[in-house]
């Protein structure tokens, strides 16, 4: 290992260090610029939709309207998921990849560095226009992230053109960064490591950049039919002119569905290093766990109309997308088992990655459980569009897909600074959120089957004392993230000097190398390590 | 602003404390409800949820022991295994297994619930932004059906009853042991009409009709809401059931035509503006106030304003014309069939001579019962 740092250090010689001055950050393709770019802009998007997430818990605190007026309210709850989903969930994950991709499989950088840095620099002016729309007469884009129409075209606020093109710009950037990973992926692995041999993080990566590139065009298209709808006379969605607006439903989940398992694919992959890391053992099934990704991938394009089961469709498509729906579970459990068995029979220790890792092996099935819960159609037909599907979803995307990243960010911290994390700060968090997350989001489950739709600004008094009990938690969860802002920049500032292989069980070339790693890494390819011949 | 807060928070805190006491108020679960279809759901949501218990009890069981037996910290050393086809196999047949238990009770129940045999009663229920229109097909009977919580109870000025939010002006009546069939669509944007009770949720959709069903076992009243986001006051378009006895519903019927006769009786006479203004206001609250706001100020860029407007200062057709007939691709509905002819008068005649317009002439209920003549003529013809 030493031998091969030296080789590094030679062969990088100090004059391909960074550029001086903002221009580094600007013309940059180095993919750890980017990738921390990627993970700041991520961080900073979930600060914003996070204080849009409080206001919108403020106005629920108690019934009746206080803060702020329904019209608004609608704007909040559009522009939180908007935010949530593609400016931090998404960001934080190509950023996770563009830090750990290349460094995982032994290359020396992504294999588009260009378009790396051009996938990046769209997502700051994609996400200014769409705050922009806040400041616009008629306000934010207020049809919530699922945007059906025809409120979303003929019923919707003038700014509805500026979402639209916002959109297409994201879109634009995941295409050109899914396609960047594969590429790499496939052409720059090390020599001797073969495709199951690759770590689990980049095998989910390059099953999620898949789907990436499936359905952000859908995505696309969909916006696009929109801005004809309203801009060109058309009538793809206006029963009116001969169109459907159930259509649009149809046309949205066949991106909407693959889009949350491109939320939560690279969240298996972190887990999937890190319990075997603290567990000292190594992953239980390999194999299966790649093939359970692949099929949950493929299943999520035939499974897109659960989330329409009351427009009416008929028997045979409720009874179809109800048993795709339930044998998702199958190949999810697979992956928890293995999880599971690879705890079993190891050497455990806790630090804060570890803790958000079993946190997210815990609540992430329970998410699971209530998805099972939904896709039964006739009982669907009593959750759906409430707080019980908001609950579901919250389970599954907070302490699952967000907890992954707070987990994978506390274990390659060290790996990025240098410095190991303050523990006792990481704790902190880690219990803060925990509480946090639960008391927000258990009891939503309650409200939910006691009958309180979603997307309501004010709501009748029986869901009272629930809704309190969440506010507190949301409010707590909020600023309990402030604690891991502090752990990051004091991970970034100073802290106990990290090895090379900075957690003792971590295996994996990214370990091979020093910490922080230096700026360029594997000029030449490495030779495997032993554990991965 | 910080004692505002703090005196919020600690109210809430109060609040809370309070009503653990009572604890009337923590409803956890979904209501078993009052029809059998509605009785099969609930038993298919418990059958399910004990079935998820059980298998997070194993899996977590085991995980559980793992952290506490298998800890550096107790001196466990990691054992090498990492790959067991069998475990594997085993571990995805026996989902499957639970999977096909529970989707054969789901298959019989959605089964029954697609059952669109002939009703007895045909109701359409049509979605409006942000009220219902419920017509009894084969009885003439049309009514819209309004959220009536008064403002002051949701701008926190007076105290909220039992059922804030969830009345109306006037109840969907419907009778018991009757099969029901709803036939849904919507005016403008998609709703979801939703009664837990009943365990019928589906969406009215522009231009289309779905079609669910009911019988109703028990006599009582009933309450939903709106489930899909459909604007601004989604929040604020509940449903509300009755179910009376086939007797009490001949006899409710009955009184409901009378009353609309009576109601068209009374655009024949002559009403004074101050009449008309007064029941004016009335409409425009329950109508108007929603997007126009209860001062006609409006919400730029979103509602205009009518205070003031070219349209309520102006030509007085044109002023009638877009309140019978609405503004095609606006949010702006055509509300010729939502009020009687008196309604609109008085409405018209109000928002011409409210908030500092002050026209002073009164728009007559004869005159725009004539307006409203023709359309109901060819119909019939």
């Amino acid at each position: 290992m030493s031998t091969l740092d030296t080789t590094m250090a030679t062969e990088t010689g100090g004059h391909h260090g960074p550029a001086k001055g903002i221009g580094r950050w600007l013309f940059t393709t180095n993919h750890k610029d980017i990738g921390s770019m990627y993970l700041w802009f991520s961080l900073l998007m979930f600060f914003l939709g996070g204080c849009m997430a409080l206001m919108i818990r403020a106005e629920l605190f108690q019934p009746g309207l206080q803060l702020v007026e329904p019209g608004f309210f609608n704007q909040m709850t559009t522009m939180h998921g908007l935010i949530m989903v593609f400016g931090a969930v998404m960001p934080a994950f190509v950023g996770l990849a563009n830090w750990m991709v290349p460094m995982m499989i032994g290359a020396p950088d992504m294999a588009l560095p260009r378009m790396n840095n051009w996938s990046f620099w769209i997502l700051p002016f994609a996400f200014a226009m769409l705050v922009s729309t806040l400041f616009m007469d008629g306000g934010a884009p207020n049809f919530g992230w699922t945007f059906y129409a025809p409120l979303s075209t003929t019923y919707a606020p003038p700014s509805v053109t500026y979402f639209i093109f916002a959109v297409h710009m994201m879109g634009i950037s995941s295409i050109m960064g899914a396609i960047n990973i594969i590429a790499t992926i496939l052409n720059m692995r090390a020599p001797g490591m073969t495709m199951m041999k690759l770590p689990l993080f980049c095998w989910t990566w390059l099953i999620t950049a898949f789907l990436l590139i499936a359905v952000m065009p859908v995505l696309a298209g969909v916006v696009t039919m929109m801005l004809m709808d309203i801009h060109f006379g058309t009538s793809f969605f206006d029963a009116a002119g001969g169109g459907d607006p159930v259509l649009f439903q149809h046309v949205f989940w066949f991106f909407g569905h693959p889009e949350v398992y491109i939320m939560i694919l690279p969240a298996f992959g972190i887990i999937s290093q890190i319990i075997p890391t603290f567990a000292r053992k190594r992953l239980f099934g390999y194999a299966s766990m790649v093939y359970a990704t692949a099929s949950i991938a493929i299943l999520s394009f035939l499974v897109w109309a659960h989330h329409m089961f009351t427009v009416g469709l008929p028997l045979a498509g409720e009874l179809f997308f109800m048993f795709a729906t339930m044998l998702i579970a199958v190949p999810t459990g697979v992956k928890v088992f293995n999880w599971v068995a690879t705890m079993f029979r190891g050497s455990m220790t806790f630090e804060t990655p570890m803790l958000f890792a079993l946190a997210f092996v815990v609540l992430f099935t329970i998410g699971g459980f209530s998805g099972l819960m939904l896709a039964i159609a006739p009982v669907d037909f009593q959750y759906h569009d409430t707080y019980f599907v908001v609950a579901h979803f919250h389970y599954v995307l907070v302490p699952g897909a967000v907890f992954a990243i707070m987990a994978g960010v506390y274990y390659w911290l060290p790996k990025w600074t240098g410095h190991m994390l303050n523990e006792r700060m990481g704790r902190l968090h880690f219990w803060l959120s925990f509480i946090g997350v639960n008391v927000t989001f258990f009891p939503m489950h309650f409200i939910g089957l006691a009958g309180m739709p979603r997307r309501i600004p004010d709501y009748a008094l029986q869901f009272a004392d629930f809704n309190m009990v969440a506010t507190l938690g949301a409010f707590l969860f909020g600023f309990s993230q402030l604690v891991f802002l502090w752990n990051v920049i004091a991970c970034v500032r100073g802290g106990r000097k990290a090895e090379a292989r900075a957690w003792e069980g971590a295996e994996g070339l990214e370990w091979e190398v020093a910490s922080p790693a230096p700026y360029h890494t594997f000029a030449t390819p490495p030779k495997l390590p032993e554990s991965l011949r | 602003m910080v004692r505002t807060i703090i005196t919020t928070i600690g109210s809430g805190l109060g609040l809370t404390l309070y009503s653990t006491a009572t604890l009337a108020d923590w409803t956890v679960n979904l209501t078993p409800g009052v029809t059998d279809v509605s009785r099969s759901v609930f038993d298919l949501h418990m059958t399910i949820f004990w079935i998820c218990v059980a298998i997070a009890l194993v899996v977590f069981g085991v995980m559980f022991w793992s952290i506490f037996h298998h800890r550096k910290s107790r001196g466990a050393q990691a054992h090498h295994f990492h790959e067991n086809t069998l475990v594997e196999v085993i571990w995805t047949l026996i989902p499957i297994v639970i999977l096909v238990a529970m989707a054969i009770p789901a298959t019989a129940t959605l089964v029954d619930m697609y059952d669109t045999d002939e009703a007895e009663l045909d109701i359409q229920i049509t979605g409006y932004q942000w009220k219902w229109r419920y017509d009894y097909l084969d009885h003439d009977l049309t009514f819209f059906s309004n959220l009536s919580t008064p403002r002051e109870q949701i701008s926190n000025e007076a105290d909220k009853q039992e059922h804030y939010l969830l009345e109306v002006d006037r109840h969907l009546v419907l009778p018991v042991d009757t099969r029901i069939r709803f036939l849904l669509t919507s005016n403008d944007v998609i709703h979801s009409w939703w009664v837990p009770a009943l365990a019928v949720k589906k969406d009215a959709i522009p231009g289309f009709i779905n079609d669910a069903w009911t019988v109703i076992n028990e006599p009582g009243i009933y309450r939903g809401q709106c489930a899909e986001l459909c604007g601004k006051d989604h929040g604020f378009m509940p449903v509300v059931v009755e179910a009376v006895s086939r007797a009490e519903f001949q006899q409710w019927l009955a009184d409901a035509r009378a009353a609309e006769q009576a109601e068209a009786a009374a655009a024949e006479r002559v009403w004074t503006l101050d009449e008309l203004m007064q029941q004016g206001e009335q409409v425009y609250l329950r109508a108007c106030a929603a997007c126009h706001l209860p001062n006609g100020e409006g919400v730029p860029g979103a509602f205009p304003a009518l205070k003031g407007s070219a349209i309520t200062l102006g030509d007085v057709g044109a002023h009638i014309d877009i309140v019978l007939n609405g503004k095609s691709g606006t949010a702006m509905q055509a509300f010729r069939d939502q009020l009687s002819a008196t309604e609109l008068a008085a409405v018209i005649t109000y928002e011409r001579n409210a908030w500092g317009n002050s026209l002073g002439e009164a728009v007559s209920p004869a005159q725009i019962a004539r307006l409203l003549q023709p359309a109901t003529g060819e119909a019939e013809q």
